[in-house]
């Protein structure tokens, strides 16, 4: 007892012992080693460049009913801006296509006569549609158009020099959320969010347990082949995911009022096919990761960007480019379009595949690697 | 015991009984590293068959490969009448294999682990076997057991009982009594033996010598090559070893003194005695004179023992890892 009485029997050799083991066994993990690292600069990057809550160059489009200077100097001020980055122009229900698809954040529409009204002094309507299901994206971008109207078009209008009033009726209709609720947009984002996490994490716990324990080994040399093993051992999860997809909708529902537009069943689809791709992960980190602690720190690997890129904690199109091909690669990215454009803009069947082919790639990259590794630990 | 023991020997030796396992040229590799080379093993029906080696001598590997866990990189060969390169789902119907480690589910109950491993090999009359088997085991009242708590030996003998559900006709045991007390694992040799008189095959490693003592035939493996095999006695004829014993007050601390003698080449310390082997007799008896002569010593041949044949096997293989 009396070495641990004090200070007294420190031993410097025996303490620099201690200090020199941990250095070496940390140096043999190579992927704690990797994560200490990693993750500071990944979070670095992350947070100092790709993140972004007041995001520029959003695509808008505009349905142009009368061409004329005035809509021209508006959409020039509007790019001007820097927040919007006009993408063409279309007729109205191509707009709403181009909105409800994601493809663009606004539309902005000259009615017909917006020249002859605004020379004539009689306040012509400018109806701008914002997509809000993530009402931090369109935020900024709202705040600057009213005071675009006055700068734009005092100078070039008798008698508006003096008038403090907007020469135009500017209306903002905050399309899907018009009350700006954020939990329209976190909850169905959750869904993905939970999904993420926990397919890929018991999956990968799941097959390493068995290997980190030896009852893989006693598995294999019964009759029961690969293919059972995997997919016997894969099934429960889609239920558990299935049934945490359940009890999240049912809280959006009655706890949280979240609408829901579109169809359950292809809502449940898509639910199906994400649950999928993030358990082929699950079962690729598995057949990498030699036990369960590295199984637990590839699955963080693999949650910490998908959380911060793909559009869930920060808008989307707030990031830079780079970031937005990141982004674009992990299925999160997607599956929140898909069950956003669901839920609250009540996509149908044919508006989905844009965000369904990606993470039917994902799924195939991820699978080629998953076939390939297993095989090896097999043999 | 034993007289019932040495007549099951002689009843199993009948060298016309059909061949169980029967592979020739067998090899595996794993990288650069080659596991098992040439390979080959004759394994009779109803025997029980001794695999000895040091550690990392590919003995797991070899017995991976006979159950179909693993496929050669070359070699042929039968078990069970079925090719080893092409019908192992086949073969792992019939065979029971034991691993080394404890490999049943810790955190399923006793009666669960059986019930899954009986599903595994799908079995028709699945509940009656669990049954069996649980009361085969004792274990009748402690089927809700969680496996996990179970000690050493009874971890043992449920492993063995959840590989005998499907009745197998081939038992492969890997290292099956490590770390087991003594008494579990007499009693586990008998129930080995019990099997074989009832026409199971089984082919076991171990790394002890009197478990290898209690087998029809052995092998001896090292670094992946098959140094010797037979009957103990044909083993330790196979080597062509004399061995000589010292005793005496002045034996002292001489092994070191001792594996300096000309013909002496292995010196093993038994408790108060010492055991001089070599090959050379004459010139191994005439240096030991010398030695003796004028102290207090006592010298005797004595028969040579499997142990110090296999650690003259193991000194005489090369270790890889030693460079």
């Amino acid at each position: 007892m009396k070495a641990f009485s004090g200070f007294s029997g420190f031993s410097f050799s025996r303490w620099f012992g201690i200090l020199l083991k941990e250095f070496i066994q940390l140096k043999r993990d190579r992927l704690t080693f990797g994560m200490i690292v990693g993750i500071p600069i990944l979070q670095l990057l992350l947070f100092g460049f790709a993140i972004n809550s007041d995001p520029r160059q959003m695509p808008t489009a505009v349905v142009m009913a009368d061409p004329g200077p005035f809509a021209r100097a508006y959409l020039a001020a509007m790019q001007n801006s820097d927040y919007f980055r006009i993408v063409g122009s279309v007729d109205e229900a191509e707009a709403d296509r181009l909105l409800d698809s994601n493809a663009v954040q606004f539309v902005v529409t000259f009615p017909p006569g917006f020249n002859r009204d605004l020379l004539r002094g009689k306040s012509p309507t400018l109806l701008v549609e914002a997509d809000a299901t993530d009402p931090m994206a369109a935020g900024g971008a709202i705040s600057v158009l009213n005071q675009l109207g006055t700068q734009v078009f005092a100078p070039d209008l008798p008698g508006q020099q003096l008038s403090p009033t907007l020469p135009i009726d500017l209306r903002v209709q905050r399309r899907y959320n018009p009350e700006g609720l954020t939990s329209y947009n976190v909850v169905p984002g959750l869904l993905g969010v939970i999904l993420t996490m926990t397919m890929v994490l018991m999956t990968g716990l799941a097959m390493t347990r068995e290997r980190e324990r030896g009852t893989f080994e006693n598995l294999l040399s019964t009759p029961a082949t690969p293919v059972e093993v995997m997919t016997g051992k894969i099934v429960p999860y889609i239920m558990i995911g299935l049934l945490q997809v359940t009890l999240i909708l049912l809280a959006a529902r009655w706890v949280f009022d979240v609408p829901m537009q579109g169809s359950l069943l292809v809502l449940y689809a898509v639910v199906l096919l994400f649950i999928c791709a993030n358990l082929t992960l699950g079962i690729t980190f598995s057949s990498i990761a030699r036990n369960q602690l590295q199984a637990m720190q590839m699955t963080f690997f693999f949650f910490l960007p998908s959380i911060l890129l793909s559009g869930f904690m920060f808008p989307f199109r707030g990031m830079p480019d780079w970031a937005q091909v990141v982004g674009n690669l992990l299925p999160l990215t997607h599956f929140l379009v898909l069950v956003r454009g669901i839920m609250l803009k009540g996509n149908g069947v044919t508006m989905l595949w844009d965000q369904v082919w990606p993470i039917l790639l994902f799924m195939g990259l991820v699978l080629a690697l998953g076939l390939k590794t297993f095989r090896r630990t097999l043999d | 015991m034993f007289a019932s023991l040495r007549a099951d020997m002689q009843t199993a030796q009948s060298a016309d009984s059909p061949l169980v396992i029967d592979v020739t040229g067998i090899n595996k590799h794993f990288g650069d590293n080659h596991v098992v080379k040439d390979l080959s093993l004759q394994v009779r029906e109803g025997e029980i068959f001794g695999f000895l080696g040091p550690n990392g001598s590919g003995k797991t590997t070899s017995i991976r490969m006979l159950c179909g866990l693993l496929t050669p990189d070359s070699g042929s060969g039968t078990c069970l009448g079925l090719d080893v390169i092409h019908d192992s789902a086949a073969i792992k119907r019939q065979v029971g294999y034991m691993t080394q480690r404890f490999s049943l589910w810790e955190d399923l109950t006793i009666g669960e682990n059986l019930d899954f491993v009986a599903r595994m090999f799908g079995m028709q009359n699945r509940r009656a076997a669990v049954d069996g088997a649980l009361a085969g085991l004792g274990l009748e009242g402690r089927r809700g057991q969680i496996a996990g708590t179970l000690s050493g030996g009874w971890k043992q003998r449920l492993s063995l009982a959840a590989c005998l559900l499907h009745q197998p006709r081939l038992l492969l045991l890997d290292e099956p009594t490590a770390g087991v007390d003594p008494k579990a694992r007499r009693d586990f040799w008998e129930e080995i033996h019990r099997l074989s008189s009832a026409g199971i095959t089984v082919l076991v490693s171990t790394h002890y010598m009197d478990e290898a003592e209690r087998c029809h035939r052995l092998a001896y493996i090292s670094y992946g090559t098959l140094l010797a095999s037979g009957t103990a006695e044909e083993v330790v004829a196979s080597q062509h070893l004399f061995t000589w014993e010292l005793s005496g007050p002045d034996l002292g601390d001489r092994a070191e003194e001792l594996r300096q003698l000309p013909g002496a080449e292995l010196v093993a310390t038994f408790g108060t005695v010492l055991h001089i082997s070599g090959r050379d007799s004459a010139q191994l008896e005439a240096s030991l004179r010398v030695f003796v002569a004028g102290r207090a010593l006592k010298m005797a041949a004595v028969p040579v023992s499997l142990e110090d044949v296999f650690i003259h096997l193991m000194q005489g293989s090369e270790d890889p890892f030693r460079g």
